[in-house]
């Protein structure tokens, strides 16, 4: 399946192009970019990015895997992220890890049956102050409890 | 105490504020003097880098070429990924316009027309609030040709927000260039250090955000009244990370050379239950942890906590009480150095994934008194053979946890020795560093 973007992403691939000398280093924004239009990086996705940026596709490949950001697979609508490094787990970012895991069903980097979510057990996020945490997508919550988890899965359409 | 970095103004994140405030006069003061006086301002002030390193800024900038026929770079690295740090992302959210003052009067010293902000993928919120700001100062004139004409100079430089995308190798300097220009995030060998063979081949210096964020207050107040905050030899307030088991976790901004145990007890609240601390890590996760006995007098500043056995590093404190399962926590920060090893050095590669099984081996309740020492083993064949600091990292908290809480580990082991282990450990004594060496 062929990938394109569409004319409004290309401005916006072009803006973050502007902000170098040259075209290679917005592959990180490009490829965010395909993400949200793709759903994730096919080898289509790797292909046409590289056209645009002048670069091989294996360099594509390269900067893909290397990230823990860029998927090479659909993800659910809701990305549940939930950290378990240390200062998490010392407030209980285990619990959190094992409630999100048995509520839905699916292990890490899961999808469940209807797409609606996938989880992912994720190191520190930044939120150490405010552990446990989990993200869902792009947005954090914290200083979470079990109530809380569970009432913001239930919420989540 | 006064707040330098995230002072307790309302509203201060809000471009209107932080002119009404005293915004940008640091920036126009700094233009109307020299390059080296600038840099010679931040030399004296004693201002030294909050990303962990805690080199002398002033210093660093210095080492930038005064006669180059190519451009200058600017990094700003808040790649903020060590556990146990979670400050930089205060000052995107609560203070951006200083950060972005403090770039200006950095790139004004340094030579750079253009400056980059890398900021962890994972921070979406904070890299937009970042770019809110940064395109609140360019619309305001306070950035970029306009500048020109706001501060009657004719020095101008662009800044931009580049964002990463889960790794946390990026916030190692080299590794953050190398992910910058669109590769792979592998460190480079140093030397050339960056402030000859940069990005793109060009002359760049790599600064911390909280690090950048206190350049606007010493211009304006003088390096002599910054020298003066806290320790002598490490001046100016640091930006404290508590966590973990603490009643009040937090970032606390206190003057350098604050005790670790005002900060626990009196600013964080102390620990829940009033339970007794069994172990600190007093700078990061990478950083040498310290036994609940060795907190007593320790001072939070680079050289206080290098007598006590530690680092400063990114100033996040990680508290752990009495009932804390070390194993556990080990094994879960070897998995973390495995997880983010990049894969280019072998002793790294290999040896995070080997410290991982041998603590999961002893978490799972199979390990023997013989697994202790290959630990020590493998840290010790990582550390120092290794292009980037990830390899001391990585082994500073293996080694440093086992030998200072060596009782614990072998109460977790079996007496027996595991022949097999053994000779493992024996055979690569032969290269490693002897044990006696090993600080305790």
């Amino acid at each position: 399946m062929e990938f394109k973007f569409t004319p409004e992403n290309i401005d916006r691939i072009n803006k973050e192009i502007a902000k170098y000398p040259v075209k290679k280093p917005a592959v990180m924004a490009t490829l965010y970019i395909a993400q949200e239009q793709n759903g994730y990086i096919s080898n289509e996705v790797i292909k046409e990015v590289a056209a645009i940026l002048e670069m091989t596709a294996e360099e594509v490949l390269g900067v893909v895997t290397f990230y823990t950001m860029y998927y090479q697979k659909p993800m659910g609508k809701n990305h549940i992220q939930v950290c378990t490094n240390v200062s998490c787990m010392l407030r209980g970012g285990y619990d959190i890890w094992n409630q999100v895991k048995e509520k839905l069903g699916i292990g890490n980097m899961e999808v469940t049956g209807d797409g609606k979510f996938s989880i992912e057990e994720v190191e520190c996020m930044g939120s150490c102050g405010t552990a446990p945490m989990l993200a869902v997508n792009e947005d954090y919550y914290e200083n979470l409890t079990k109530e809380k988890v569970e009432e913001l899965i239930n919420s989540l359409k | 105490m006064e707040k330098i970095v995230l002072p307790d103004i309302d509203n201060i994140h809000i471009l209107d504020v932080y002119v009404q405030n005293g915004g940008f006069t640091a920036a126009k003061k700094a233009f109307s003097q020299t390059a080296d006086d600038i840099i010679d301002q931040v030399k004296k002030s004693g201002l030294r880098g909050r990303g962990g390193a805690a080199f002398s800024a002033g210093l660093k900038w210095s080492f930038m070429p005064k006669t180059t026929d190519k451009p200058k770079y600017l990094c700003i690295n808040g790649d903020e990924s060590e556990p146990g740090s979670f400050k930089d992302r205060q000052i995107f959210e609560y203070n951006p316009h200083q950060l972005i003052e403090g770039i200006l009067i950095t790139c004004y010293a340094i030579g750079a027309k253009t400056a980059y902000i890398y900021i962890r993928g994972e921070y979406h919120k904070w890299v937009k609030l970042m770019q809110k700001a940064l395109d609140d100062a360019y619309t305001a004139g306070y950035v970029g040709e306009a500048m020109k004409e706001k501060f009657g100079t004719e020095f101008f430089c662009n800044i931009y927000v580049h964002k990463g995308a889960g790794a946390y190798i990026c916030g190692e300097e080299s590794s953050l260039m190398n992910s910058l220009e669109g590769h792979r995030g592998y460190p480079r060998v140093k030397p050339p250090f960056p402030a000859q063979n940069g990005l793109w081949g060009c002359p760049t210096t790599i600064n911390n955000v909280e690090t950048i964020t206190n350049i606007p207050p010493i211009i304006t107040k003088g390096w002599e009244w910054f020298s003066k905050i806290g320790e002598p030899k490490h001046p100016g307030t640091i930006l404290f990370g508590v966590s973990g088991h603490v009643n009040k976790p937090g970032v606390y901004e206190l003057p350098s050379g604050t005790l670790l145990t005002d900060i626990i007890y009196n600013y964080a609240g102390g620990v829940p239950g009033n339970k007794n601390i069994l172990c600190v890590i007093p700078g990061g996760s990478s950083m040498p942890p310290l036994r609940g006995d060795q907190l007593e007098g320790v001072k939070m500043d680079a050289e206080s906590l290098k007598a006590a056995g530690s680092a400063i590093g990114t100033g996040g404190i990680m508290v752990m009480d009495e009932d804390t399962d070390l194993v556990k926590v080990l094994a879960r920060l070897s998995h973390f150095y495995h997880h983010e090893s990049c894969g280019q050095c072998t002793p790294c590669r290999e040896g995070t994934g080997w410290l991982e099984k041998i603590l999961k081996r002893i978490l799972a309740g199979n390990g023997s008194v013989s697994d202790i020492d290959l630990l020590v083993t493998v840290a010790n064949q990582i550390e120092g053979n290794t292009i980037c600091a990830l390899g001391e990292a990585a082994a500073w908290p293996v080694r440093f946890m086992v030998t200072r809480f060596r009782d614990y580990f072998e109460a977790r082991v079996s007496k027996e020795v595991n022949l097999q282990v053994a000779n493992k450990v024996h055979s690569m004594r032969e290269t490693a560093r002897p044990l006696a060496e090993v600080k305790n």
